[in-house]
């Protein structure tokens, strides 16, 4: 095969992967274990946290009813 | 005190001994930073010595901002981010030590070498080869814990925050070992194995990556955890966080050709980095958009809450340096403004303006936390600090967009029978009002940092005079 082929193909190969991540990322089935994985900065409150930070707890509890 | 107040379930030994790094490195950086922006002003404060002149010094600037506060930054940050998200200690404490150690020693051998005139010429690898070897021996091990850290995590999902900081420390690895690749000649000197046209495409390669992964991944990774965090929200767009990433580490790749427009690089490969440098707006755009929009619904926060300010503002700097630069990129853009102080205002753009003031911001966010603080101990201060940066930023860009665009059209002016119009003196002396500009620009940025560290002092000694009241009750 001859060189330039093969890079129009890695071009359209790459362009491909990056449509499939697109709509990997934006299926639907995505969508709950997405939510769940943003909300891991707030998974671990940590003891001395909620001592010190009693609003914030409460307003992040505030957060998950919405 | 650091086993009085010892965390018990993650390593925050080593996150605070590179938060407190941090500041103490941004100090000493932007001092020299401030010291050789005074010398363009004022040239006798070289002292005519070999060891402060401007040659000197400013790679010491450089390394010392990008490396020594930059890189204590993200090592603090995205040790304590992995822990957190992980919600597991880090892989190895042993490790994590000799990982602080090491990378302060790199510091100080920079900072010995680079003033005595050991270099390998090539910016921002100027170090020469026995501390690369330390640099590489650190990074390997900082890769091992990161990587480890996420291997052995107790959530099923890995953070988008640590996608950042993983493909930042993988990259820089690269980077690193593909651009100092050299034959010693001596314990002091080497030579790059790479030549000619290859030697400038492979340090700007490395170069333009820096600017990409140490100085962008490892930064983002920084924002998507503090800015939710500190905004109390989760982030605007888990998805969108995915794609600008796998759009942001394919397409940076590409981009470094655009350091060498008009020269001997061949013509296809500027033209390549161009339309990549184009592209990346996209990607870059979408990580700051997604910064911004997790603060919808809580933008009352941001007057109350200087920290949030640092974070936000930063990314509205983000934005900025991230169209500008691209635009820049242009070649017949770049024909104006490559070699003018243009190009030095964009980079602080991004430096000052992004990379610092997210870093500052996390930093603010960090220290209560990790020394069982509510808050720091003024938050007025942190106010000021918020100004003076704010300020300090917009004086030095716009000092050096305007000596920049009259450099390159005092510089390419002709007059009517062909001769160059201006001589190059003409156009340094027409500079000087701006270089005093960014002096000052830089000065309040430096009164900044010494508020930082006065306000992380405080609050670090009322939580151990209260340690020891408590022991001695």
């Amino acid at each position: 095969m001859d060189i330039n082929v093969f890079r129009g193909l890695m071009t359209i190969v790459l362009l491909l992967a990056f449509l499939g991540i697109v709509y990997w990322a934006y299926s639907s089935k995505q969508k709950k274990p997405f939510d769940e994985a943003a909300n891991l900065p707030f998974a671990d409150d940590d003891e001395n946290e909620k001592n010190h930070n009693q609003d914030e707890s409460s307003s992040l509890e505030k957060n998950k009813h919405e | 005190m650091s086993t009085a107040i010892e965390h018990p379930t993650y390593n925050y030994k080593v996150v605070k001994q590179f938060a407190i790094m941090t500041v103490v490195w941004g100090i000493v950086g932007m001092l020299v930073g401030v010291w050789i922006a005074a010398q363009l002003a004022w040239p006798a404060l070289n002292f005519d010595l070999p060891w402060t002149s401007f040659g000197r010094l400013r790679p010491l600037h450089t390394n010392a901002v990008i490396f020594a506060f930059g890189g204590s930054a993200l090592f603090a940050t995205s040790y304590y981010v992995v822990q957190r998200t992980c919600q597991t200690r880090l892989l190895s404490d042993g490790l994590a030590a000799f990982t602080f150690w090491g990378w302060q020693l790199v510091i100080v051998l920079a900072a010995v070498t680079l003033p005595l005139g050991l270099t390998q010429g090539k910016e921002y690898a100027e170090l020469i080869w026995p501390i690369d070897v330390l640099i590489t021996l650190v990074w390997v091990a900082y890769a091992i814990i990161f990587l480890g850290t996420i291997y052995k995590r107790k959530t099923s999902h890995i953070y988008v925050a640590n996608w950042f900081f993983a493909a930042f420390i993988l990259t820089v690895a690269v980077l690193h070992l593909g651009n100092s690749m050299a034959l010693p000649t001596s314990f002091l000197h080497s030579y790059s194995i790479y030549a000619g046209a290859t030697d400038a495409m492979m340090q700007w390669w490395y170069g333009h990556n820096a600017v990409g992964f140490f100085l962008t991944a490892g930064f983002l990774g920084m924002m998507y955890y503090f800015v939710p965090k500190q905004a109390e929200r989760p982030v605007y767009s888990y998805r969108l966080s995915i794609v600008h990433f796998w759009a942001l580490i394919c397409v940076y790749m590409w981009a470094g050709p655009h350091h060498l427009h008009y020269t001997a690089l061949p013509d296809w490969a500027q033209s390549l980095g161009m339309i990549m440098s184009l592209i990346l707006l996209a990607p870059s755009w979408g990580g700051m958009i997604n910064g911004m929009m997790t603060l919808s619904g809580a933008w009352h926060k941001l007057r109350t809450d200087p920290v949030l300010r640092f974070l936000v503002v930063s990314l509205s700097f983000y934005g900025m340096s991230t169209f500008e630069g691209p635009m820049m990129s242009i070649k017949t853009v770049n024909a104006l403004s490559h070699y003018t102080d243009w190009t030095i205002g964009h980079v602080h753009a991004g430096a000052l303006g992004w990379v610092a003031m997210i870093s500052i911001g996390s930093i603010y966010h960090l220290i209560p936390k990790l020394f069982e603080r509510k808050e720091m101990h003024s938050v007025g201060l942190i106010n000021v600090h918020f100004w003076l940066s704010t300020v300090g930023t917009v004086l030095y860009i716009a000092s050096m967009w305007v000596n920049g665009i009259m450099q390159g059209l005092m510089w390419r002016a002709v007059n009517a029978d062909g001769t160059l119009m201006y001589t190059f003196i003409e156009s340094v002396e027409a500079s000087h009002p701006g270089y005093i500009v960014r002096w000052l620009g830089g000065a309040l940025w430096l009164l900044g940092m010494l508020l930082m560290a006065y306000n992380v002092f405080m609050t670090v000694k009322s939580t151990a005079s209260e340690k020891a009241a408590a022991q001695t009750a």
